[in-house]
């Protein structure tokens, strides 16, 4: 600071003001009111903030319809929020077409599947035998959703729906992406030319095109490349859609972290005496996807918003499932925001979840490298 | 490794016969998928009669298309539907990419203000619009735009002859001739010289350290060309002035609530990551530089334009382009809400004739081609103001 005082005395700087004692009024407010100009900035935010909160508080709660069918709401005349639409409507916004008595199966599932993704976040429990548990959790949550066994009634593809869709095309999608990614980065940094075009070219025409454009390819084109006879479930070919998309973008990040390992631990492995695969299992993989693990997060978080897209080609995910309540005979016309508010809070509860998870990820891994910025 | 040297098993242990071996190996994989996959369609498609090829492109299309910028009707063919699409989400595109940049450097810059408020209340909107699926919010955006105006009956009347409704916004538009052509050209040419005379100040500038005036220049040489091309080409101010009929209005330039339901969603969500990329970039440069500049005796604007924001956008620039690649990709969610895009138009086509491949194969490329431009002129600016090291 000393340096920063004696420069400034060499040239007029209008930052540098005269100090006040800390613990005043003034320095207390001089973030906000220091300058006119910072002053007529706090009194637009203070309106802005006053106006937002008095409004939603109003639409949410003094002006909203608590009880009643959809004749009270439309005699409001959406003056606020319609909540007999939401709770009439939950269940099936979030489960879908899934029949009705058996609801418990996919909410089990979704339980069971959050259960096992928080306890996978947290590094203490980081370690093999998470593939095991894994493998457990996707199997349990397979035989409840599809049912056929232990005297569960068969549910097809067709009529799941909602939430429980939502997640497993995300995170099916990101788990084989995540195969399909590193195989990529790996043949994309390969020394082998013709595997290296290979793989520049596949990454390269994925991510220059939008998904939407992909998923019409899946599910207009994937049935006419199979040989006759051979039909495949729309979800699956919007599953597969996702997860070329999830692994051409995996992989540019997992390259990242493959340029950031240093040379010299290819050479210490090669005069070690180990082959190709077992060096990058070994070495050099473990210390790439260590440094791209929080960019994996942020990757992870747009794929979950993303599979929203399956909306497009007719999938019911959870968007989807939201959007046919609002379209009910009954209830059109009368609850037009109520329903993509709900499904935008569900969305910003789970993405800001794995935001701050991301940030936690970096902190910790940070403290590893002590020649770290701060 | 011990194997006998006269065994040919022994060359699959050289390393550079693997090395063969294996891309030949890759290299017939990917090949003989391909036949595959090539020999089952054209199979298929002889067996259910669908004719390949693009002749179709020449027949009559026979739809009509909500918002075109070039004239379009019902009896065009395919290919120029296809090219309306094509316009239209370039269209889009630009606007949200402009609206984007704007937004996201004010609300970058807002993130940094030493008003808490100021910046708590940026980071709440970076949060707010990176939680929630761009899908979403255009659904939102549309159920909006439709909830809370009023139907065309009683559009409302904002301006003299600009009326706004759930049917869009109309204001008068300009009938246009090919002199408003000239004039167009005459503005192009005012910004290209005006371009041109302020890198010229900026070169005398470095080269003798003297700073002169340059704005009253730059301004004579972006108004003269336009003033000019007035007065050579005469346009006719000939104004379409919408008309409220009894059940709708006719005539004006009409944007739809799709077009804005869809530009406002582009905007918003990619400027909440354009802000971060401004916050970061600006955060890059470190405080010495500012305490340099106010040394050598810069003030604050001087500092902001000449020393620290030449090295942001090195940090910026990479991933601003990005960022316009994906509002570029994403306008093809047009097709959730109903604005013609090139998808959607395209997705009509292959309903109508069922030559699926083709479509897709059209669209494909076409987004293809557009991000390889758009990445090589942002490489290329990013190539200029990249860090020269001596």
């Amino acid at each position: 600071m000393t340096d920063t005082a004696q420069l400034s005395t060499l040239a007029s700087v209008a930052d540098e003001r005269p100090k006040r004692p800390a613990s005043s009024w003034y320095a207390l407010l001089k973030p906000y009111i220091g300058t006119p100009f910072n002053a007529v900035v706090t009194f637009a935010c203070l309106w802005l903030i006053y106006r937002l909160v008095t409004g939603a508080w109003g639409w949410l709660v003094t002006r909203a319809i608590v009880e009643g069918g959809p004749q009270t709401c439309k005699a409001a005349a959406g003056a606020g929020a319609c909540w007999p639409f939401l709770a009439a409507k939950l269940r099936f916004m979030i489960f879908g077409f899934f029949p009705y008595d058996e609801h418990w199966r996919p909410a089990l599932a979704v339980l069971l599947f959050l259960g096992a993704m928080i306890y996978s976040m947290i590094p203490r429990f980081w370690s093999r035998r998470l593939l095991w548990l894994w493998l457990a959790v996707v199997v349990i949550c397979g035989v409840l959703m599809y049912g056929g066994v232990f005297g569960l009634s068969v549910v097809s593809t067709t009529n799941w729906g909602g939430l429980p869709l939502s997640f497993m095309l995300s995170s099916v999608g990101l788990a084989f992406g995540f195969v399909l990614g590193v195989l990529l980065a790996l043949a994309r940094s390969s020394k082998l030319p013709a595997i290296q075009v290979i793989a520049v070219v596949f990454i390269e025409m994925v991510r220059g095109v939008p998904l939407v454009s992909i998923l019409f390819m899946a599910s207009v084109m994937l049935p006419l490349f199979m040989p006759d006879g051979v039909t495949i479930d729309k979800l699956l070919r919007a599953q597969v859609a996702i997860i070329i998309f999830a692994g051409a973008y995996i992989a540019e990040t997992v390259r990242g972290g493959l340029q950031a390992v240093p040379k010299g631990q290819h050479e210490a492995a090669a005069s070690l005496g180990l082959g190709y695969w077992l060096s990058m299992r070994k070495i050099v993989l473990p210390q790439a996807l260590k440094i791209v693990i929080p960019p994996l997060v942020n990757i992870f978080i747009g794929f979950f918003q993303d599979t929203t897209l399956v909306t497009i080609i007719g999938l019911l995910d959870f968007l989807d499932t939201v959007r046919s309540a609002m379209r009910d005979p009954v209830w059109q016309g009368i609850a037009v925001l109520e329903g993509y508010i709900f499904a935008a809070l569900v969305y910003a509860v789970f993405s800001y979840g794995m935001g701050s998870y991301s940030r936690f990820i970096e902190r910790r891994l940070k403290t590893d490298h002590s020649h770290g910025r701060h | 490794m011990a194997t006998s040297d006269s065994s040919p098993v022994r060359l699959l242990y050289d390393v550079r016969v693997r090395a063969v071996l294996y891309q030949v190996v890759a290299v017939a994989l990917v090949v003989g998928i391909g036949l595959y996959l090539f020999g089952t369609v054209s199979r298929k498609l002889a067996a259910q009669n669908i004719a390949t090829g693009f002749d179709y492109l020449s027949r009559p299309a026979g739809f009509v298309i909500s918002q075109s910028f070039i004239s379009y009707d019902s009896g065009n063919t395919y290919g120029r539907a296809i090219l309306v699409g094509l316009l239209n989400t370039i269209w889009v595109s630009v606007f949200a990419v402009i609206l984007s940049s704007v937004l996201g450097l004010a609300v970058g810059i807002a993130r940094l203000s030493r008003n808490p408020l100021l910046s708590t209340l940026a980071l709440v909107y970076v949060e707010a619009l990176r939680n929630v699926p761009l899908l979403l919010y255009l659904f939102l955006w549309y159920a909006l735009i439709v909830a809370v105006f009023p139907p065309v009956r009683e559009a409302w009347q904002i301006l003299p002859d600009v009326f706004l409704s759930n049917g869009g916004l109309i204001v008068p538009s300009l009938r246009w001739s090919s002199a408003h052509t000239g004039v167009l050209a005459g503005v192009v040419l005012g910004i290209v010289l005006a371009c041109l005379v302020a890198s010229s100040f900026r070169r005398k500038r470095v080269a003798t350290g003297q700073s002169r005036m340059a704005w009253p220049y730059v301004l004579a040489a972006l108004v003269v060309p336009v003033l000019l091309a007035m007065l050579i080409f005469q346009p006719e101010m000939a104004v379409n002035w919408p008309e409220k009929g009894r059940f709708r209005i006719t005539g004006g330039l009409q944007v739809t609530p799709e077009f804005t339901a869809l530009l406002v969603g582009l905007g918003l969500s990619a400027s909440a990551g354009i802000a971060e990329i401004v916050r970061a970039g600006i955060l890059s440069v470190g405080r010495g530089q500012w305490e340099a500049a106010r040394a050598v005796g810069l003030h604050d604007r001087q500092t902001m334009r000449l020393v620290v924001l030449p090295q942001a956008l090195r940090v910026i620039i990479p991933p601003l382009t990005s960022s316009y690649l994906s509002t570029f990709k994403n306008s093809s969610l047009a097709i959730a809400i109903g604005y013609p895009d090139l998808v959607m138009v395209s997705n009509t086509t292959m309903n109508q004739t069922g030559q699926a491949i083709e479509g897709i194969a059209i669209f494909m490329l076409v987004y293809l081609g557009m991000s390889i431009t758009i990445s090589m002129l942002m490489n290329w600016y990013n190539a200029r103001v990249a860090l020269v090291e001596r």
